[in-house]
């Protein structure tokens, strides 16, 4: 492939936004009342919406016919490069919110840089998509906030979740061999200097919210080199199910 | 209020209705009509609650990214609907609160198509093609019911129904076009889905025990036999235009009336699903119920937090 590397660039932005998509896709009739289920299957429409145009452009990119359903669903799983934090589970509404959170935060700066590449379809795609991760970073951070400042109950479960989920902060951050070649080529965001003002965000919020930063120096990492969490393989066999049971037919 | 006051007033009332005129919520109404409309409106709301789950079941399994994406956003509009069919029934003076209580006690009733499993993909078709093509038929009369906003949830209701339908139908051709398997799909989904979809149109007339106040005040402008045959002659059609077979041995175009002519329906499987003993009844309620009592403390959240910013607020304004 002549383009591996700007391949390999948009299928780790897409990745994220495919498995937390799917996750929040889980809890369609489910949501603790009927406007946070809109909200949170509104956000997963959203997510799906963007990885259909980042993976349109991929198969494009790739040259060789791949559809973006060939992309979405027939990779094993070492293949999917989605940073660990989006494929934690739905333990419980904080953890959703938290996860959500931690994502949205990152996702916003990301983009904004995201609309300066030099690659016009990455641009054009950002441009789009920041209107609308904007909105899930306001309902994110209300909801910490909700839960935080709460009651003792919500404030101790918001906490858990978020020093659980805070060991899987770093790896946003963290750059693969593609990821350095597309900062250098003026097509890719260079993440390691999105961290600063991604923690300042996050601490000021939580302060905001009544909870704790984390403290924890211990961070996982994997996600970007394809090694995830053990929960990944279930998702993924709902994901690849009906493409895997029926192979080359059209839906 | 003297009885002759209130017979003058229900006289009003009905004369307002004969003439089309809308009934908003803060007119006088008889207690009747009030509890009636609560009672079918909560009812449609539930139904679209309760419809979330046997589709929402597809929507991490959808077989392509545009089929997943078109399906959230169906599941979607259907949460929709619950909302303002609930925010209708709230202008009658009952709290969405205790709307859920009647459903998770098991007194209000929803629709019963939705405690058949979803077992295939071909299901999320046969739901679109036939269930929200027989929600339709039911509900189109409703955008020119008396209550007035019953009557324009309805308007907006039926406009993405409509295309609900047509989306259902779209995943039909497509399967009905596809290979061998997927046709088998579709017709295995067909076989399951036609009859429940027939008996969601109601009870047969001479059993149906609201039909005639219904009609009065506009609830209803059509029979359930009638409806019924309307959806029969729409749909048969449908399914040989994309060369599927309806399963009733005893369907056939009857020449003289116009109309097709159909089988017996199983009412003993109806009634035992209605009261309860369908495949799904108990699983579509204990989700509902186990997502309202999972998401207490979230909800509680919400109002405590509320509470603490206004206190905030006070504060500093002292």
């Amino acid at each position: 492939m002549k383009n591996e590397n700007l391949y390999k660039y948009i299928l780790g932005i897409a990745d994220n936004s495919l498995i937390l998509g799917q996750r929040l896709g889980e809890l369609c009739g489910h949501g603790p009342n009927l406007e946070t289920d809109i909200a949170c299957t509104n956000i997963s429409l959203d997510l799906f919406g963007q990885v259909r145009s980042y993976f349109q452009y991929a198969g494009k990119v790739a040259g060789d016919n791949r559809t973006e359903d060939d992309i979405a669903m027939l990779r094993k799983e070492r293949e999917y490069k989605n940073v660990l934090l989006v494929e934690q589970p739905n333990t419980n509404f904080a953890y959703t919110i938290g996860r959500q959170f931690l994502f949205d935060v990152y996702h916003l700066a990301f983009l904004t840089e995201l609309q300066k590449s030099s690659d016009l379809t990455l641009s054009a795609i950002a441009k789009k998509c920041i209107k609308e991760v904007r909105y899930h970073e306001r309902f994110s951070s209300d909801w910490v906030k909700r839960l935080g400042d709460g009651t003792p109950e919500s404030k101790q479960k918001m906490q858990e979740a978020m020093d659980t989920l805070w060991t899987y902060t770093d790896e946003l951050f963290h750059q693969t061999q593609a990821d350095k070649v597309m900062v250098s080529d003026g097509v890719g965001v260079d993440v390691t200097k999105l961290k600063d003002q991604y923690y300042k965000a996050v601490t000021e919020l939580l302060e905001d919210a009544k909870l704790k930063t984390p403290e924890s120096k211990y961070f996982q990492k994997g996600g970007k080199d394809g090694i995830h969490t053990e929960h990944l393989g279930y998702l993924l066999s709902d994901l690849q199910f009906m493409q895997r049971t029926y192979p080359n037919m059209e839906w | 209020m003297s009885e002759e006051q209130i017979k003058n007033l229900e006289d009003q009332f009905e004369a307002r209705i004969a003439r089309d005129e809308k009934i908003e919520p803060k007119d006088w109404m008889p207690e009747k009509y009030r509890k009636t409309h609560i009672r079918q409106m909560s009812q449609h709301a539930h139904s679209e609650i309760v419809g979330m789950l046997p589709e929402g079941n597809w929507i991490t399994r959808a077989p392509s990214l545009r089929r997943k994406v078109a399906l959230l956003a169906k599941v979607q509009d259907e949460a929709g609907h619950g909302l303002y069919l609930y925010s209708a029934c709230e202008t009658l003076g009952v709290s969405r609160d205790e709307l859920y209580e009647q459903l998770h006690s098991g007194k209000a009733k929803y629709s019963s198509i939705f405690n058949y499993p979803t077992i295939t993909w071909a299901d999320m078709g046969a739901i679109g093609w036939l269930v929200d093509g027989a929600a339709i038929i039911n509900q189109v009369p409703l955008c020119n019911t008396s209550y007035g906003p019953y009557a324009r949830a309805m308007v907006r209701v039926c406009k993405e129904e409509s295309f609900h339908q047509r989306q259902g139908y779209e995943i039909m051709i497509k399967l009905a076009n596809g290979t061998p398997e997927q046709k088998e799909m579709a017709q295995d989904a067909l076989n399951r889905w036609w009859w429940p979809s027939l008996m969601m149109l109601g009870p047969t007339d001479d059993v149906s025990v609201h039909t005639e106040q219904s009609m009065k005040w506009k609830l209803k402008r059509k029979s359930n036999d009638d409806l019924r045959q309307q959806f029969i002659d729409q749909t048969v059609p449908q399914a040989e235009l994309i060369g599927l077979t309806i399963p009733d041995p005893d369907l056939k175009w009857n020449e003289e009336k116009g109309i097709y002519d159909f089988g017996e329906i199983d009412w003993d499987e109806f009634w035992q699903v209605v009261k309860g003993h369908g495949p799904c009844n108990k699983e579509r309620m204990k989700a509902r119920v186990s997502a309202w009592e999972e998401g207490e403390w979230v909800r509680n959240a919400a109002m405590a937090h509320a509470e603490n910013k206004k206190e905030r607020i006070e504060k500093q304004a002292v």
